[in-house]
């Protein structure tokens, strides 16, 4: 690329996607009557669900060859098979990430940063945020 | 410290294609997006600047000054027009318009004329292609 020399700048690459998928917010270690007043209707024993919006940001420098960051197709195979086929459509509460944790959408940002850390290319995630609802959001920023 | 941002829109076409790549290897790493007739996105235009509030006005920047400096350095050159073909920056020999490179040069379309504010410089620029992906520029931090 001449002009332009823009391959030691980096830059960030953002994309969004959807999972459906059942929770309910329950702590083993607290009694019922704590559970009710910490979660509220989170507590409810059936669980309820959300469409959760999953943006993940990665960074680096801008490749001068192709001018991205990270090709797209790659990022979303790696969240589809990953994150999305793992977490669509299933009830958080069952998946072994939260066998011990309860899961809350700061949790469930804190597993999908481990996940997709490990996933992609050494040192390329920035952060994963994840909206519950339009009014909720929760991000976890990789360090 | 505080971080006012401005959203604008603007519509544009583009390809990506690398000249020094054969056609099949730009179809394979570009995919649909190596049509050399061209696509085109609704694009937003994030922009983000840092500073303290004034303390006679209260504002970090004019935003309605911010508006035009949007308009004047970025929107002027990039809406409604072709960006390989029409936006000095990109074309054939010079930078792909990806969504990335697109918020580099409109960072450095911006930070110049921002610079020049008192109080104020520019934090981030995101560019939003679609409303399920953007990239953004924090000026190579």
């Amino acid at each position: 690329m001449s002009g332009l020399a823009t391959s030691a700048a980096k830059a960030y690459f953002g994309r969004r996607y959807m999972l459906c998928a059942s929770h309910r917010l329950h702590a083993d270690a607290l009694t019922v009557e704590e559970n009710r007043a910490a979660y509220g209707k989170c507590n409810n024993p059936h669980g309820h669900g959300h469409n959760y919006v999953i943006e993940v940001l990665v960074g680096g420098p801008v490749d001068g060859e192709t001018g991205m960051v990270m090709n797209l197709v790659d990022l979303d195979r790696v969240v589809n098979e990953q994150v999305v086929e793992r977490f669509d459509h299933r009830n958080l509460n069952l998946d072994p990430a939260f066998e011990s944790k309860v899961p809350t959408t700061e949790n469930f940002s804190l597993v999908l940063a481990a996940i997709l850390r490990d996933a992609l290319p050494g040192g390329s995630l920035e952060h994963v945020r994840i909206e519950e609802t339009e009014n909720n959001f929760f991000e976890c920023y990789d360090a | 410290m505080i971080f006012l941002t401005r959203r604008a829109t603007f519509s544009a076409s583009h390809y990506y294609w690398n000249e020094a790549w054969p056609p099949k290897k730009n179809e394979e790493v570009f995919g649909r997006c190596a049509n050399r007739n061209g696509h085109g996105h609704n694009y937003t235009l994030e922009v983000t600047v840092a500073g303290e509030p004034d303390p006679v006005t209260g504002f970090v920047v004019d935003l309605k000054w911010l508006k035009d400096v949007m308009e004047q350095e970025v929107l002027a050159a990039f809406d409604h027009r072709h960006l390989n073909l029409e936006v000095e920056e990109f074309g054939p020999g010079k930078l792909i318009p990806t969504t990335e490179n697109i918020a580099i040069v409109a960072w450095k379309r911006l930070e110049p004329a921002i610079r020049k504010a008192a109080g104020a410089q520019l934090s981030r620029v995101r560019v939003y292609e679609t409303p399920e992906i953007f990239a953004e520029y924090r000026g190579g931090r």
